[in-house]
């Protein structure tokens, strides 16, 4: 019963992270709140495994996590370098816009 | 419980989707084809397909988003605008989407214990995967043991496929050096 109200909970959280997506207006909203909803997948996924008994959900929810890092780390350089393939010396730094 | 969730997923799945095609920053589309990939993989762990869900988080959310930047980095953030009309495509989406739900009226009930999914081999694979094989996931017994062969097979194709977009980069690289 505990998990089921949590879910709920993190449904709503879920919900309001998308419309954030959904109306940005930079794409600076947009990200946090893809990091938002992949962090509210990761419990959700943790309070769905230990409602129908299987705690060994959580195992799959850090590798979620790991996911959602280097997501967000491709993201990141993107937006420092401009290009995801070279070294650091090799691509003029470029302010994001 | 299960029913609600599956519900509000797929509803802010469709969300998405409209924003995708609405969003002419193709930056923000990448970042929401990310948060489409997680929320589609809690679909799939609530629809007990926890490998499937293992996959799209892996191949939607992490290697896709690194990819369709990669591919950014090569064209404008901006999306053209179409120059053509979109009702055709609109059209012809909306038709196969319509077949594709006629399709699935001839499928029995989700979860029936009397259709070939249940009665026919997989019921002989539960019984017998433990004594013959020794792997406790089943999927992983079928794919790995009982049906070896085929996907060696399939692995064999996708190895071939990376080698040819191996080379095709390689020459392309070359070529580029050549030009400078």
């Amino acid at each position: 019963m505990m998990f089921a109200v949590a879910i709920l909970g993190v449904l709503a959280a879920l919900s309001l992270a998308v419309i954030r997506a959904l109306k940005g207006p930079t794409a600076f909203d947009r990200l946090l709140a893809a990091n938002a909803i992949g962090t509210s997948a990761i419990v959700l996924l943790a309070l769905f495994g230990f409602m129908t008994g299987r705690p060994e959900f959580l195992d799959i929810g850090i590798t979620y996590a790991l996911l959602n890092m280097i997501g967000t780390l491709a993201v990141l350089k993107f937006f420092r370098y401009g290009a995801l393939g070279h070294a650091q010396d090799a691509v003029k730094e470029r302010e994001p816009e | 419980m299960e029913q609600l969730i599956n519900m509000v997923l797929l509803t802010l799945l469709a969300a998405i989707t409209f924003g995708i095609i609405r969003v002419r920053n193709l930056f923000a589309v990448v970042v929401l084809t990310s948060a489409y990939s997680f929320l589609m993989a809690s679909v799939m762990i609530v629809l007990d397909a926890v490998d499937v869900a293992m996959t799209e988080a892996s191949v939607g959310a992490g290697i896709s988003t690194v990819l369709a930047l990669g591919a950014l980095y090569l064209t404008k953030t901006e999306e053209a605008e179409p120059r053509y009309s979109p009702l055709l495509p609109a059209l012809v989406a909306v038709g196969t989407g319509a077949v594709l739900v006629f399709g699935t009226l001839d499928l029995p009930p989700f979860g029936r214990a009397d259709t070939p999914l249940n009665t026919d081999v997989g019921a002989d694979y539960l019984a017998r995967n433990m004594a013959e094989t020794d792997i406790p996931n089943v999927v992983t017994a079928v794919l790995a043991s009982y049906r070896g062969f085929d996907t060696l097979g399939e692995t064999t194709v996708v190895f071939t496929a990376g080698i040819g977009v191996l080379m095709l980069l390689k020459r392309w690289r070359k070529a580029a050096r050549r030009e400078d």
